[in-house]
């Protein structure tokens, strides 16, 4: 399983604990984290389904490529990192 | 309930309420909230006392909140979303498709609308809820428009709606501000728009386009509430009125220091009075010799008081953005908030102002209930 960890200046806003999920896309990978809260959805993705401009995420330490259709794999026992980029503020 | 005054801020939403009386106000700041998140819009909606507010997170987006029982507490409703790849169907491409980029205007739709209201955008979508906020509709008729092409951003990458008056007394009369975009008009409660900027000049564009109606960059339109036909408008480039129904616009030459500006309020019972906080116009934006002053005018323009009591007259670089004033129903009470977290009011209708805080974060947007 997957591991996906939400950064903890989220968590002031909604609860977001960390979940283990089936590996994938990274799509289908935060669908899977998603599922349990459909509004920390709106918080990470923006209504067309991509990455916010100024939310990075790490799949076992390297940034994510594909910040439109979150192609990037993840690994089964993968670590994901779901961070504010600091060009954000 | 108390009146109170809500300051939207770079840092939180601040409620004051007053303590005292209309005549004899004793503002007490009462309430914060979403501390340290930026504030971009407020409503209180007088159908039925809801509030709302909007949060720009940044990194995590625009969300809305509402509260149902005075501001004792606040839930997230949900926020108006730009339809599903909207601006690509030829190509395909997700990396265009609009995204809400910020919420930055709020207002509430008809007397006789219950649970209506009207949401203004970044990139330029205006947006409609029938529900108080469950769910949000882009208004189709407008996006589509043959002006919204031409629209462009002021002070933004995008075009931005931040000025919505309904009518009083037939709320199928929408007026929009558009920066840049010019003003916007519907008679039929939104199924149709025409752009409606005669009169208006843009000094930031060639000359043989700079009375481009589409183009125009009104930073504030207000309407009076007893005589709604009547509106005023601080633009780019001056101040505007309109005394019919916002068909054409007479440009005002002359207001005391400056005619550049953000903020513009008009008294409610009285349209030919109204108030302004000016600025060196757009290379500067900070207040003419570093004194802050309110222009005031009660002849429809013709004249302007400039009112410095209790506002600071030396090396103040205070600037007062467009939702930063605000007057109350009763035409007496104005506050502004500003750039430097200076939050002043008045019980006079301006002759004297008095200092709430100096030390708030960046004003954005101040509100009477």
């Amino acid at each position: 399983m997957a591991k996906v960890h939400f950064t903890e200046n989220l968590q002031r806003h909604l609860a977001c604990p960390p979940q283990e999920v089936e590996g994938g896309t990274l799509r289908a990978v935060l669908n899977q984290a998603f599922s349990a809260s459909e509004k920390l959805r709106g918080y990470i993705l923006d209504e067309q389904g991509r990455l916010r401009q100024h939310i990075v995420v790490f799949i076992d330490g390297e940034a994510c490529q594909d910040r439109v259709e979150l192609s990037d794999a993840v690994p089964e026992d993968s670590q994901v990192h779901v961070m504010q980029a600091l060009s954000g503020g | 309930m108390k009146q109170r005054l809500f300051v939207g801020t770079r840092k939180g939403l601040f409620t004051y309420e007053n303590h005292g009386s209309q005549d004899l106000p004793r503002w007490v700041l009462a309430h914060k909230d979403f501390l340290s998140v930026p504030i971009s819009a407020v409503l209180h909606d007088r159908r039925d006392g809801s509030l709302y507010a909007a949060l720009d997170h940044g990194h995590f987006g625009n969300k809305l909140h509402a509260s149902r029982d005075g501001g004792v507490s606040w839930t997230e409703i949900a926020v108006p979303a730009y339809p599903k790849g909207e601006e690509d169907a030829d190509t395909d491409d997700k990396d265009r498709a609009p995204a809400l980029k910020a919420i930055w205007s709020l207002e509430a739709g008809g007397a006789d609308e219950e649970g209506l209201l009207w949401c203004g955008t970044l990139p330029g979508g205006l947006f409609r809820s029938s529900d108080k906020g469950t769910s949000w509709e882009l208004v189709e008729s407008l996006w589509n428009s043959k002006s919204r092409p031409k629209w462009f951003g002021g002070g933004a990458d995008v075009p931005a709606i931040h000025s919505i008056c309904v009518h009083p007394e037939n709320a199928k009369k929408i007026v929009l501000g558009v920066s840049c975009g010019g003003v916007q008009v519907s008679e039929d409660g939104g199924e149709s728009w025409r752009v409606s900027s005669t009169g208006m000049l843009a000094e930031y564009m060639p000359p043989d386009r700079a009375d481009d109606e589409d183009v125009q960059d009104p930073h504030l339109i207000v309407q009076c509430r007893s005589r709604p036909e009547h509106f005023w408008c601080q633009h780019h480039n001056g101040i505007w009125r309109s005394r019919d129904g916002a068909r054409t616009w007479e440009r005002i030459e002359k207001a005391g220091p400056s005619t550049f500006g953000f903020a513009v309020a008009v008294h409610p019972l009285d349209p030919d009075t109204a108030w302004f906080v000016p600025a060196i116009k757009d290379e500067a934006r900070y207040p003419v010799d570093g004194q802050v002053v309110v222009t005031r005018t009660r002849d429809g323009g013709g004249s302007f008081d400039v009112l410095r009591e209790g506002l600071p007259q030396d090396e103040a670089y205070d600037l007062t953005f467009r939702h930063a004033l605000d007057i109350d129903e009763s035409g007496k009470q104005l506050a502004f908030g500003s750039t430097t977290g200076n939050l002043w009011i008045t019980a006079d209708q301006g002759d004297a102002w008095v200092n709430l805080s100096h030390h708030l974060p960046p004003v954005y947007v101040v509100r009477f209930a």
